[in-house]
Formats: structure tokens, C-alpha cells, sequence
């Protein structure tokens, strides 16, 4: 035993592979001998009380394992080690534990108190584990012990231990699926866990266990969408490849207008399209109606949900992950707008880089995307050209790829590619060559010719192959176009004198004789030099010879009636005994005799049967109905499990089923009007109740898509169309804003869709809506809705994880579609507007109290909030008069040659734009004469700024004032925007360069939040500097205003987390804290300024944008200390 | 998800089998092994293989097949990016994956393959999580193991899988930080006989070798940043500051990991190195042929052309092959029939040139094509696209790190068509 052991100790941990149980008992010539001793061995070391024996002993029979060998007998003698205190022999005593328990099911019951134990354990990881193997091993008994520790570990505190529990659902399911219903009971709690560890392999539960039960998706598929790109690899695969399945039952075909046109050209659009929103039509007619009509007249308008998973999904374009880049490229292949589909093209060029297999999944891919997408990858025709060293299978799919690739214009380049491929190695690569370029051909009418030229060239070529090839794609080529038959056909006929390759004569003489009509000198001449060389010739050129003289016989008999009989002679002794039964054959059927059945009659029929001519399309047509990426896409053949992908709906199922919380109010549109407009809502229903206007103005509508969307969720939108019968819903209003006001008012009628509505209307249409407001309290609450969820669509950056937040982050995501960000900015900022003051839409001067607010939800929070507001609000709006506000000048009186322009950053919000920050501008003509069309031009800006132009300013007479706003997204920088200031005789060069105080908007944030936030920009996002205050700046009062003055900051109110204890003495020393959002990207900006004994302060600043926390801190330090 | 995984050898020896739901029979790699029989070249087996009851997913990597079995629907790429995440750790553990190695190593390998997948679906694949529960074995370990009877399962419970940044392990400390970055670039091309490009484009990649101490958070800015069309992150990357300020910011793991690769816009002229003036041609009469390569510079920024090769792969019908080169040396292998040149570094005055006849076996007819010719090359101190670090930050943490960038420039699939 010693000796033993110190032999295998020699060998080293971890060498057990090398068969050591040879080397114990060289003289055993039997394994059955060597294998008894070894396992009982192997027991003995198992029952030592040295962990170092067990651990060798474990090792070897792992090694057993991994071999495939038998080591079941040793159950008892491992079991038994379960507890034992070494972490590896444990480990691998589970591993033996889970590949035998199935087939030792009572004695791996002796386990299972150790793991029940293990799960009872204060430490999170050993809880999982236990949970881990427990849940592996396959014994049926255990099954409830499994349900009730999956059910328990589902509520665990630890993340990492919910996680497990998602593992072991599947395993459960497998081993029992009688637990169905409860399991989905563990899924459904499951999925609604906010963290990302769990995400992934709870989704994957779910796909194995309930795929079917779409439903359970609906309340977290925003959580999902936001969490996706936090979540590890692998479950990223899996959730977006649940959501691409999910998303093509909830919302509607983004390219239906483009599939109406390219079906039918919509018929009857007119016809349907005027009665479109009467609602009572008949069912049937809707459907039909519904497509047609809005093909023509209603931009399609993709639901904010759909947008969201599309664009949250985007940035995993950029995953090192190859599984993650082609889930996200199927994603959007199934379900993007056809414009957008492009972006996959370069990520999946990307992937060609990779492993073979790699590719070829890829390739595979590829090639049913651009069947459908051609030029998507038009541009990267390139990266598909076909190197030497690529395996075949690899040069077969690129070639596919090309040729799906190729229409006129490139076709020229691919040919030319394809003539260095014909002369390749690989001749299983050259035959699909020319069965591309025969493709190629077929295709593009231009080329047809080129082709068959070049490929009656390669009829000479000496390998068998190729010529077998070429002539069975020409043969094909020549039957879609019958009338040019002859030219060729004469040519191959005068080939068979030269060629030798017995495959291409007889694909020759089978053309002859197909089409001998067309030839009909040549064919008997043909058929006479073959009768000549007959017996010479190679079976298979022998069996067409006869074909050959048959149809000849058949058609031109006065000719060629000897020449048959001799071949047929000829044929009848032949060697070989197919020719010989097919000149028998051929005999009894063409040459009448008085025996000859009732066939004969029929030979000419038979022979000269018109032969279809042969489709050539690519293999990977249609291939798109499986889901990209599959498994069963792969195969082209319905793998197990795979889940349909099922077909757009025709109309959308209701949106708000994914609202995570309906507030009460929202219940109160009348049921009435929503059935009212049910024929709309697939267009313009709206997934979250309270956001419901301002997202419909989301969507690509152009204005004549006035929407409903308020009727679902927002009280506000629906009861102003209820009680006024003039339904304008909120995103007209600004739409029609950034139309500047000029154009007439689009006014959707709750009966039609007419867009007919005078501007005048417009005045009542806000009366009526002020009277509203003041009306019921549900009202107010959704227009604080409105401005706090435009205030967090730039509040995207935000990593909190609160439910607030979380809420708002979809908000935000949802309302910035990547297309049209401008606008839709624009379009939120002015709903905002238009809630508050209604009388004015002008970016003129409105109270502070906006921004400010705009960051509640409507949680549960508010009323809370409420009281924080005031203060908060209070704050900022009496110590930031415009007074303070600091002018520049922008041009100088005599630069200016009279006219002088001072400029000041307002800090109001600027309305077209929120990402902007505004500028107000005061011109003063102090010149003698009127100055005319004071305009700006030529804007240079560094790349990502955008500027808004203020509108011309037609005259402004000598002596007078006028004022301008202009919006400058800076982009989060200090960089200046240059422009030229016009009038109508001079331009003048000018530019603005921001303070980077005015670079953000307050935020208002309760002091708990601020400290979660600050606590999350730590590290180096922190700049802490000590100070000294000014003496005039040491009560608080001071401080803010200096500090508010210096930024555009909010004060965080303190305390106000406490609002419900008695108030607290103010501390000695206090500590400000000011929060703000930058205005371009929404990083978050605090600013805490903690006072010491005697003027000593220290700053804190916490930003996500160092350069931007270092500006501010330099701002704000000269603030405080002059 | 996975069911089963088999190593399979070169040769067809299943060596290592692994179930991580019911055990599925080795005898279904049997059609595997047919499939690989018919295919000949191991790259030409297909990589997914329908069975009456499985589906057989597998990677060809190191002289070995990993095979994979599954029994359900489930995303081909997810196993096979899956696989070559294993390649990749053994590679990364022991140094190299092959057989050998493998069986060497089996416990590891086996204790490893238990923590990468649970019920089939991957549990931790992040090298650096895998490595605080199985510590990759070292000499000076296993000498220590064989001694103390110690083991190479890590004694603390893994803590990254819970962190949020599961990338990277706690508690590293170092008494030397450094952090190395090689930005390697590779030139894809095709020249046409006559030596015109017929695409080209670079692909670069940046290696990133970090040992530092605690927590650190690096911002790895370049000069350039415009020059990248399109680019995939290692997960430690924060998009976002990429998508707003193009700058790389990241914790990063510890120790050797590959931080991003790149493509440079393809609107942008790819230098090509170097030219090739070849002329291989095959007589039409008598078993012959005739072979003449040189090689000069061409757009090599002033930098010198190292590790210069030629390899070319000649028809099957050659028989041997007679040149003389003027500089470095070149093989002939009988069985695969590759011309292997290695030239070394090239030298502007001396033109390295190869030169000789080739003998094809009498009867067999003229090869019609001509041999295409693969060139690796690699010039050090060059990116050639022209991309250039400019900085690299470090935030929380104290210390200064030694920082190093080292530009290479090889040739990728570099292929001159004859």
C-alpha cells in the first residue's frame, strides 16, 4: 500500500491519466484481475482517514470518468466521503456523485441530508453549491426535497443564489415534468428579480420549460430590455433570442407599408381609406381596410416598446461574443424597419475574421439575409472573395454569398473573381463555380451570354468535373431560353470532335438530342460520326448515343431510320448489359412491328416530353421563416424544441399589458372611447399608460398621424378629446411648434382623421384643457408625469437601480429613438412647455419650477416628495433672477458698426431642443440706421455640436432692443461655437463659449438619492479640493447663491428624507449638496459643499465626466472664495 | 443546452468524455467520426451534425476535436463560441491544448469543465473567475501539492462570480504594476498576378497585459480613435464612454486579456508592405515546371520587413522541387506538398529571391492552375493603419504603474494568386 501510494504520489497531483493501474500488477495479464485490484484499492485509499490518499484515489477515479470507464462500483466507498472537510475531494466526490446517482439511486439518497444541510448554510456560495449538486443528481425520490429548495432559494437574499435556483428549474423539469405548474410559479417570481445575474438563466429556465407562456414576459419586458447590456454573455444570447420571438407577437410588422406596396400596390386604398376610423365597420373589413388604408395614408408608428428592445439591443453589435453579435443581427433582421436593418452587415463582417466555425455559421446566416437584404452587404462584397486557404465548406458558402450578391452592377467584378476560382485546386469548389456563375447568369439577363461562352470554354477544360459541370449548367441555361438554342448547340456539336471526357459528350449528345428540332442538319451528321466511333465510345456516351438516335428516329426517321437500326445492332451485342437492354427497350418502342403495344404509340411522347426547364435558385430561399441563428435555421429542418417564430399579428395586442404599474387614474378613460378607437391602436396605442402622448410623438409620424395614444393610459389626453369632441392630442400641438406655428393645425376629430382644423381653434382647445386641469387631481398628476418623464429622457446615463429610476431609464430609452433624436427632443421639451404655460409657446422666460420637479414619477414616492418640492422649488427660482444671470458680449458696439449683441445662458430649458443648452441674446442697434435680416450663418462647431438657429430678426430700427434665443448642444464641452452674425450689409465673426456651469440643468434629487449617487461616482469620477470661503460667503444663504450662480445647479434639500420625523436642529456645521445633469449626455453632477469651523469648506464634486467635475471645481471654488 | 462534450483526438481516440445531464452513449460520436472519415481535411468537417436523436456541434482547435452533443434547439454559434471558450481556457491554464496536455491534466480539466457549465448552460467562463476556484497547476505546485498532499482547488470560496465586475479578481496585488498594450494589426490581402490589389483591408487588435495592484480603472485614449470603422470590446469596456468621447475606459481583468479588435474604415488606402514578382509556370511538354519568387518592399514606412515566409502550396501532382534561394531557407514537405521559404528579414539592397525547377510525376497531365502564395510577414514599431495610443490614465488607485504600447504589424491572410 505504501509503496503503492508513493508511486502515484511520484507521478504528481494531477497525472492520474496515465493509466497507473497497469503499472501496479504488471504480472496480471487479465483486466478483470487488474480492474478488482484496482478498485478495491481504491476503496482502501477511499476509507483512509488521510485526505491525501482520498484525494488521489478521487483523482484517479475522475480520471475513470473522463475515460469513459466503468467506476459505478465504487458508489458506496465515495458517497461516503461527501462530507468531507477537503474542498477538492468534495468537489470531485459531487462530480462522481452526479454521474453515477441515476444509476445507484438508493445509496445517492445518502447524500442528500449533507446538501440540505449545505442549504441551510450561512454563506451564500456554499448554499449554492449545495443547491447546485442537489439539484443535478437524477433520482426521481427527491423530487419534492428538489421543489421546496428551488422554492426556497428562489426568495434568497443572494442574487448569486436565485441564480442557481434558475439553473435548477430545467433540471427539475427534466427529471419530472408533472412540476410544470409550480415551476412556472418559480419562473414568474424569478423573472421579476431586478438583477442582472439572474436575468440570463432565468430566461433560459423559461425557454425550457414554458416557452408557450408569453404572457409572463409582458411586466418585465422593459426590465429586460434595460438590463440586457449588463447581463452576462451567454444570457444575452438567450434573452434576445426570447425577445425577438416575444416582440413578433406584441407589435406590428415595422415594413408593412413597404410589403402592401411590393404585394398589391394597395387596390383598394382609397376606398377604405376614408372611412378608416369609423369604428363600427365589420370586422372583416377592418382587416382588409386596416393595411391598405394605412400603407397609404397612416405612417406606420412603431410601438416605443419595440423601438427600446431595438435599440438596447445595438450596442451588443460590439460583443467580442460571436453568439451575442448574431443574436442581435437576428434580432434586427426579423424585426427592424428595413432602413435599419443595415447595421448587422458590418458586425457580421466582423465575424468572418473568426474560427472556421465561426464563419460558417455566419456564412450560413448571410446567405438567407441577403436572399431577402441584398444590399445590406452590398458594400462588403469584398470580404466574401474566397482565399485558397479557406476549407471548402467555407469557399462554397462564400460563393453562395456572392452570388446572391450580384446584379448589374457588380457583376462584371464577380465574374471576374469567379474566373480565378474556375482555376482552383479544389474541384469540388470549381463545380460550384460554375454552378454560381450559372446562377449568376440566369439572374442578370446582361450576362447571360458572357456566361454561356465561358462556359462552353470550360467544356474544354481536361477535368471531368468541370466539364460534367459546365455542361449540365449550360444544358440548364439553354432550356429557359429555347430560340437561342442553335448557335450553341451547333457549337458543341462541333466540340465532340475534340472533346474526349466521356461526361461531356454525353451531355452533349443528349442537348443534340433534346433539341434536335433545332438542329436539324447537324443532329443526323452527329449522329452519323457516333454510330462510326460506337463501339469506342465509353458506356454512358454509348447509352446517349442510342437516346440520341431515338428521338431522331422519332422526329426525322427519313434520315436517320438505317443509322438507328445499325446503332441498335450495334448495341444489341454489346458488352455491357445496361446498353444492351436499352436498345431493347428502345427498339420495342419506336420501331413498329405488329407486336408493339399500346406504349409505342406513345414514344414520341415519351422521348420528346417537353423537360421543365430546371430552377435555379439558392438553397438558402426561404430559409427565413426559421429564426437566424438557429439550430433548426442551420439544418433548414425543425430541430427539438425549437420554438416558431411566429408571424407579425395584424393588429397589435394591447400595449399596456407591459406596464409595470398602472396607476389608478389611467383606468378612468372610458371604456367606451377605447373601443372606439380600436381599429387605430395597433398605430397609435401606446405601452405606458402615463406616457402615452409624448411617446406616440415619438414614432417616425409625420403630422398626420395626430394620435389617440393617449386613450389607453393618460387621463389627460383622453378626457380633452372626450369632452371637447376635438381631439388634439398633445404631440400636434408641438409638432405643429416646430412648424413654427405657421401652419394650420392638423385636428383629428374623435369620428376621422381629417387634417382640417383651423389654428384659430386652438385657443378654445386650451381653454378647455386649463378648465380641465383644474378639475380633477388625476389631471395635474399626469402633467407631472409628463415634464418628470421629459426631464429623465435625459437622465439616461443613470445607474440606480431603484424603481424609480428604472422607470424612468425605460422612459428615457424609450423616448430617444436613435433615428431622430433631435426631434424627438424637441418634441418632449415641448409638450412640457405647452402643459405649463399654455399661452405661450415661445422658449420665452417661464418659471424655474420645471426642470426642477420633472425628475418625480408618479411613484409612490411623490406625496412624499411633495413637501421637498416646495423648497426645492423655491430655491433656485428666488435665488437665480435673471438679474444674476452673468451677460457676455458677443459683439462689440464699434465692431459692430452700431450694432452690439450681448448674450446670457437663460437656463431655461430651450423647447425644441432639450439637449441644447439656450442662449439668450439681446441685439441693440445703436447705429443711426435700421439694421435688417440679423441672421446667423456658417456655424462651425466641433463634431457633435448642433446649434439651433434663433429666427431671423426681419428689422430691428436704430435705437431699438430686440431679443433672440438660439439653442448650442455643446456636447458637454467648453468648446465655443463659431458663427457669423449677418445683417443685411455686414457678417460679423463671432462665437460663444460656455462656462461649464451652464453646461447642466438642475435636478432635483432627495438627499438619500444624492448620497446613492454620489456613492456610485466614487474613484476617480470624485474631485475633493479644501478651501477657505470668502468672509461675506459663510451663511447658507451666501453659499448657495454663489454656488447656484457659479452652476446651474439644484440644491438638494437636507433632511428632507427625514419629512416625517420631527424636524432636527440645523448641524453646526451643515453641508450643501447641489445636483445637476449635464445637458447632453445626463451624466449626473454633484456637488457637496461640507462647511468647517472658521470659513474652512471642502468641495466635492462627483461626476461621471472628469474633465467636466474639473472645470466646475475650479468655477466653483473662485466663487466661493471671492 | 449541452449535453455532453467528447475530445476527440486526430485520430479518432474519444479520450475524454464529460455529461452534464443524463450520459449519452460515446457511441454516438460514431457518426462524427464518419462524417470526419469522408471529410478528409479536419477543416472541412461540418460543424453541426444531425443525428437520428443529437445534434452534433463541434470545433476543430489544436489537433483536436472538442464535440459537443445536444438534443434541443439552441443557437449553433452559442455552443461553438461556447467551445472554443474551453479551447481557450486550456490554452490559458496549461499553456497549450492538445492531447498530451489534456491527459496530463485530466482532474483539472474535468474540475474545470464541472464550473464552466451547469445543466448544460455556462456558469463562469471569465478566466480570472475560473482561476480563484482552480488554480492553474505550476511546477512549483504540483512539487508543493505532491508534498503537503495540498490541492489545486482554490481554498476560498470564489467571490468574482458575485462582484460586478465578475472579470476581474480580488484582492490582486503586485509588487511591480505594469500594464503592457500591444496593438497588433494584420493586413488581409488578395494581389492579383499582377500584383494589384484586389482587396485589402487591416485588422487590428489590442492585447492587454495588466498586472495591477487592488481596483484600478484605466482610460486608454488614442490619437486617432477616427481611424476605427468597427470594433468589439472585451465586456470590461464601458460603451458608453466609447459611443460619447471615444476613449477606452475600463477595470480591467488581471492578467492577459485582448481588449478590443478593430477594423480600420475601408476607405482608407491599405499600405502593402511589401510586392512579389513570381513567375511559376509548368511547361506544356516534359514533366516540368519553372519557379521564380522575389520579394521587395514597398510601402513599409521605413521600417524593417522581419519573419518574412513564403508558403506555397503546390499542386498534388508535383513531385519534388530544385531551387536555390539567396537568402534563408526553404522546405519542401513530400506529403502536403507546401513550399515553405523562410526568408527572414528583408533586405532592401539584396532582394531575397527563389529560384529553381519544379518535377511533376511523369503521365500526369500539366497543372492548370497555378499555386497561389501565402506571405506572413511582421514589422515591429508599426501600426500600419496608423493608429496611435495617445494616453493611458489610471483612477483609483494610488501607485503609478509602468505603462508600455508596442506596435506589430503581421500579415493576416496575406495571398498573392498566381
Amino acid at each position: 500500500m505504501s509503496s503503492s501510494s508513493a508511486f502515484n504520489e511520484e507521478k504528481g497531483g494531477s497525472s492520474s491519466v496515465g493509466e497507473p493501474e497497469y503499472g501496479h500488477d504488471p504480472a496480471s495479464g487479465g483486466i478483470f484481475s487488474s480492474d478488482y485490484k484496482r478498485h478495491d484499492d481504491l476503496k482502501e485509499m477511499l476509507d483512509s482517514n488521510k485526505d491525501s490518499l482520498k484525494l488521489e484515489a478521487m483523482k484517479r477515479i475522475v480520471a475513470m470518468i473522463a475515460r469513459g470507464k466503468n467506476a459505478s462500483d465504487l458508489f458506496p466507498a465515495v458517497v461516503k466521503n461527501v462530507a468531507c472537510k477537503n474542498i477538492e475531494v468534495k468537489k470531485l466526490v459531487y462530480v462522481y456523485l452526479v454521474r453515477y446517482a441515476e444509476e445507484q439511486q438508493d445509496l445517492a439518497l445518502l447524500s442528500i441530508s449533507t446538501f440540505q444541510r449545505g442549504l441551510k448554510d450561512p454563506n451564500q456560495l456554499i448554499r449554492a453549491s449545495a443547491l447546485r449538486v442537489l439539484s443535478s443528481i437524477r433520482v426521481t425520490i427527491i423530487v419534492p426535497i428538489m421543489m421546496l429548495a428551488i422554492k426556497e432559494a428562489a426568495s434568497d437574499m443572494s442574487p448569486y443564489v436565485r441564480k442557481t435556483a434558475a439553473h435548477a428549474i430545467p433540471k427539475l423539469y427534466s427529471l419530472d415534468p408533472e412540476q410544470k405548474d409550480q415551476l412556472i410559479e418559480v419562473i414568474e417570481k424569478l423573472l421579476a428579480d431586478k438583477t442582472t445575474l439572474v436575468a440570463g438563466s432565468v430566461v433560459m429556465a423559461f425557454e425550457e420549460v414554458c416557452p408557450e407562456r408569453i404572457d409572463l414576459i409582458h411586466k418585465n419586458y422593459r426590465k429586460l430590455c434595460n438590463l440586457l447590456i449588463d447581463v452576462e454573455e451567454w444570457g444575452q444570447v438567450v434573452i434576445i433570442n426570447m425577445l425577438t420571438r416575444y416582440a413578433r407577437t406584441q407589435f406590428l410588422n415595422p415594413n408593412i407599408n413597404e410589403s402592401l406596396l411590393e404585394e398589391g400596390g394597395g387596390a383598394d386604398k382609397t376606398f377604405y381609406g376614408s372611412d378608416e376610423d369609423e369604428d363600427e365597420d365589420e370586422e372583416e373589413k377592418e382587416k382588409k381596410a386596416e393595411a391598405a388604408a394605412m400603407a397609404k395614408r397612416k405612417p406606420y408608428v412603431m410601438d416605443p416598446d419595440h423601438r427600446l428592445l431595438l435599440r438596447n439591443t445595438k450596442p451588443l453589435l460590439q460583443s467580442r461574443n460571436a453568439a451575442v453579435v448574431m443574436a442581435v443581427a437576428q434580432l434586427y433582421f426579423h424585426l427592424a424597419p428595413k432602413a435599419e436593418v443595415g447595421v448587422i452587415a458590418k458586425a457580421l463582417v466582423r465575424l468572418l475574421r473568426s474560427h472556421s466555425e465561426v464563419q460558417y455559421v455566419v456564412l450560413q446566416n448571410v446567405a438567407t439575409m441577403t436572399i431577402k437584404r441584398r444590399g445590406m452587404f452590398e458594400p462588403y462584397l469584398k470580404s466574401f472573395y474566397i482565399r485558397s486557404t479557406d476549407p471548402t465548406q467555407i469557399k462554397i458558402l462564400k460563393l453562395e454569398v456572392l452570388t446572391n450578391l450580384a446584379n448589374e452592377t457588380n457583376i462584371s467584378t464577380i465574374l471576374r473573381e469567379f474566373q480565378t476560382y474556375i482555376k482552383s485546386m479544389d474541384k469540388d469548389f470549381v463545380a460550384a463555380t460554375i454552378q454560381a456563375i450559372g446562377r449568376c447568369a440566369t439572374n442578370i439577363g446582361e450576362v447571360r451570354d458572357t456566361c454561356l461562352n465561358g462556359l462552353v470554354q470550360l467544356l474544354s477544360n481536361r477535368d471531368e468535373l468541370v466539364v460534367a459541370e459546365s455542361v449540365v449548367v449550360i444544358k440548364k441555361l439553354l432550356q429557359m431560353q429555347p430560340e437561342k438554342h442553335s448557335d450553341i448547340i451547333k457549337h458543341m456539336a462541333k466540340l465532340t470532335d475534340n472533346i474526349q471526357v466521356p461526361m461531356a459528350r454525353a451531355s452533349i449528345l443528349w442537348l443534340i438530342g433534346e433539341y434536335c428540332e433545332h438542329v436539324p442538319k447537324i443532329a443526323p451528321d452527329v449522329l452519323r460520326k457516333m454510330a462510326k466511333s460506337f463501339t469506342n465510345e465509353e458506356d454512358i456516351v454509348k447509352l446517349q448515343i442510342l437516346n440520341l438516335a431515338a428521338k431522331l428516329y422519332l422526329t426525322n426517321s427519313k434520315q436517320t431510320k438505317l443509322l438507328t437500326q445499325y446503332v441498335l445492332n450495334l448495341a444489341k451485342y454489346d458488352q455491357n448489359y445496361d446498353i444492351r437492354d436499352r436498345a431493347r427497350f428502345i427498339r420495342q418502342l419506336i420501331v413498329p412491328t405488329e407486336k408493339s403495344g399500346a406504349l409505342s404509340k406513345y414514344a414520341k411522347k415519351l422521348f420528346l416530353a417537353l423537360k421543365p426547364a430546371p430552377v435555379l435558385e439558392s438553397p438558402f430561399k426561404d430559409r427565413d421563416h426559421f429564426q437566424l441563428g438557429s439550430l433548426s435555421h442551420l439544418l433548414n429542418a425543425k430541430a427539438g424544441g425549437y420554438q416558431e417564430l411566429p408571424d407579425w399579428p395584424e393588429s397589435a395586442p394591447d400595449a399596456s399589458v407591459r406596464n409595470v404599474e398602472v396607476p389608478e387614474w389611467t383606468k378612468c378613460s372610458s371604456r367606451e372611447k377605447r373601443k372606439e378607437k380600436k381599429v387605430e391602436k395597433p398605430f397609435y396605442s401606446d405601452s405606458e399608460g402615463e406616457s402615452g402622448p409624448t411617446e406616440s410623438a415619438d414614432s417616425e409620424s409625420d403630422s398626420a398621424s395626430g394620435s389617440e395614444s393617449g386613450s389607453e393610459g393618460s387621463g389627460s389626453a383622453s378626457e380633452s378629446e372626450e369632452s371637447g369632441g376635438v381631439s388634439v392630442s398633445e404631440e400636434e400641438e408641438e409638432e405643429e411648434e416646430e412648424e413654427k406655428k405657421t401652419k394650420k393645425r392638423e385636428l383629428k376629430k374623435a369620428v376621422q382623421e381629417s387634417e382640417s382644423e383651423q389654428s384659430s381653434e386652438e385657443e378654445d382647445r386650451k381653454h378647455e384643457r386649463k378648465m380641465k386641469q383644474q378639475k380633477s387631481d388625476s389631471e395635474s398628476e399626469s402633467d407631472e408625469e409628463e415634464e418628470s418623464e421629459s426631464e429623465s429622457s435625459q437622465s439616461e446615463s443613470d445607474d440606480s437601480e431603484s424603481e424609480a429610476e428604472v422607470r424612468k431609464k425605460k422612459k428615457a430609452a424609450e423616448s430617444k429613438p436613435p433615428s431622430k433624436p433631435a426631434k424627438r427632443e424637441t418634441t418632449k421639451e415641448k409638450k412640457e412647455m405647452s402643459l405649463l404655460d399654455l399661452d405661450d409657446f415661445e422658449p420665452a422666460p417661464s418659471p424655474q419650477v420645471t426642470p426642477v420637479n420633472n425628475l418625480f414619477s408618479n411613484s409612490l414616492v411623490t406625496d412624499l416628495e411633495g413637501l421637498s418640492l416646495s423648497e426645492a422649488v423655491l430655491l433656485p427660482a428666488t435665488i437665480t433672477p435673471s438679474s444674476v444671470l452673468k451677460s457676455y458680449e458677443l459683439l462689440h458696439r464699434i465692431t459692430g458698426e452700431g450694432l452690439s449683441v450681448e448674450y446670457c445662458f437663460s437656463r431655461q430649458p430651450f423647447s425644441p431642443d432639450a439637449n441644447m443648452v439656450a442662449v439668450q441674446m439681446q441685439f441693440t442697434n445703436s447705429s443711426a440706421s435700421d439694421t435688417k435680416s440679423l441672421h446667423m450663418e456658417d456655424v462651425k462647431l466641433q463634431s457633435g455640436m448642433r446649434v439651433k438657429e434663433f429666427p431671423e430678426i426681419e428689422s430691428l430700427p436704430a435705437g431699438e432692443t430686440a431679443t433672440a434665443v438660439m439653442g448650442i448642444d455643446f456636447c458637454d464641452s467648453t468648446q465655443a461655437a463659431n458663427f457669423q452674425l449677418c445683417t443685411h450689409t455686414r457678417k460679423f465673426f463671432v462665437s460663444i463659449q460656455p462656462p461649464v456651469g451652464e453646461l447642466m440643468r438642475p435636478v432635483f434629487l432627495t438627499e438619500n438619492e444624492f448620497k446613492k449617487e454620489q456613492g456610485q461616482l466614487m474613484g476617480m469620477n470624485e474631485i475633493t479640493e479644501k478651501l477657505t470661503l470668502d468672509a461675506k460667503c459663510r451663511n447658507e444663504h451666501a453659499i448657495v447663491q454663489r454656488v447656484t450662480t457659479a452652476a446651474n445647479l439644484s440644491r438638494v434639500p437636507c433632511g428632507s428624507d427625514k419629512e416625517c420625523s420631527p424636524p432636527v436642529p440645523p448641524p453646526e456645521h451643515p453641508v450643501h449638496r447641489f445636483a445637476g445633469r449635464t445637458v447632453t449626455s445626463g451624466s449626473l453632477v454633484l456637488v457637496t459643499v461640507a462647511t468647517r469651523e472658521e470659513g474652512a469648506a471642502q468641495l466635492t464634486i462627483n461626476c461621471e465626466k472628469m474633465v467636466i467635475g474639473t472645470m466646475l471645481v475650479k468655477d466653483i471654488l473662485l466663487a466661493l472664495t471671492q | 443546452m449541452i449535453n455532453s462534450l467528447f475530445l476527440i483526438s486526430h485520430s479518432g481516440d474519444i479520450f475524454l468524455e464529460k455529461h452534464w445531464k443524463s450520459v449519452i452513449s460515446r457511441s454516438v460520436c460514431d457518426y462524427f467520426l464518419e462524417a470526419k472519415e469522408k471529410a478528409g481535411d479536419p477543416e472541412n468537417v461540418a460543424p453541426v451534425l444531425q443525428t437520428p436523436h443529437h445534434y452534433l456541434i463541434s470545433i476543430y482547435r489544436g489537433k483536436l476535436f472538442f464535440l459537443s452533443v445536444t438534443q434541443t434547439e439552441v443557437p449553433p454559434l452559442f455552443v461553438i463560441e461556447f467551445l472554443h471558450r474551453v479551447a481557450d481556457t486550456f490554452q490559458d491554464y496549461f499553456g497549450d491544448c492538445s492531447e498530451v496536455v489534456i491527459k496530463e491534466n485530466t482532474v483539472t480539466v474535468y474540475e474545470l469543465l464541472e464550473e464552466m457549465l451547469d445543466n448544460g448552460f455556462p456558469l463562469a467562463t471569465e478566466s480570472n473567475v475560473l482561476k480563484e476556484m482552480i488554480r492553474p497547476p505550476t511546477i512549483l505546485r504540483s512539487v508543493v501539492n505532491t508534498l503537503t498532499g495540498g490541492s489545486n482547488v482554490g481554498g476560498t470560496l470564489p467571490t468574482g462570480q458575485l462582484s460586478n465586475v465578475p472579470w476581474r479578481r480580488a484582492g490582486v496585488k503586485y509588487t511591480n504594476n505594469e500594464a503592457y498594450f500591444d496593438v497588433i494589426e494584420e493586413i488581409d490581402a488578395i494581389l492579383d498576378k499582377s500584383g494589384t490589389t484586389v482587396f485589402a483591408e487591416i485588422q487590428g487588435v489590442v492585447e492587454a497585459c495588466v498586472k495591477l495592484t487592488g481596483m484600478p480603472d484605466l482610460t486608454l485614449s488614442f490619437m486617432n480613435p477616427r481611424l476605427l470603422d468597427d470594433v468589439s470590446f472585451h465586456p470590461c469596456v464601458r460603451f458608453k464612454r466609447w459611443e460619447s468621447e471615444r476613449v477606452l475606459s475600463f477595470i480591467p481583468p488581471d492578467g492577459n486579456f485582448r481588449l478590443m479588435s478593430y477594423h480600420v474604415s475601408s476607405q482608407n488606402l491599405v499600405a502593402i508592405p511589401v510586392y512579389v514578382k513570381q513567375n511559376i509556370s509548368f511547361l506544356e511538354t516534359g514533366s516540368c515546371g519553372r519557379l521564380d519568387i522575389t520579394i521587395g518592399p514597398k510601402q513599409t514606412m521605413g521600417k524593417t520587413v522581419e519573419n518574412l515566409t513564403v508558403t506555397i502550396p503546390m499542386p498534388k501532382s508535383v513531385l519534388s522541387v530544385n531551387l536555390t534561394a539567396t537568402q534563408g531557407t526553404y522546405t519542401f514537405d513530400l506529403t502536403t506538398k507546401v513550399v515553405l521559404w523562410d526568408v527572414g528579414k528583408l533586405n532592401p539592397q539584396k532582394l531575397p529571391n527563389l529560384r529553381g525547377s519544379i518535377s511533376i510525376q511523369t503521365g500526369s497531365p500539366k497543372p492548370e492552375e497555378n499555386p497561389s502564395i501565402n506571405i506572413g510577414l511582421q514589422i515591429q514599431q508599426l501600426a500600419i493603419s496608423g493608429l496611435k495610443v495617445s494616453r493611458l490614465d489610471m483612477y483609483g488607485e494610488k501607485y503609478k504603474p509602468f505603462k508600455g504600447v508596442k506596435y506589430v504589424t503581421k500579415a493576416g491572410k496575406f495571398q498573392v494568386r498566381t
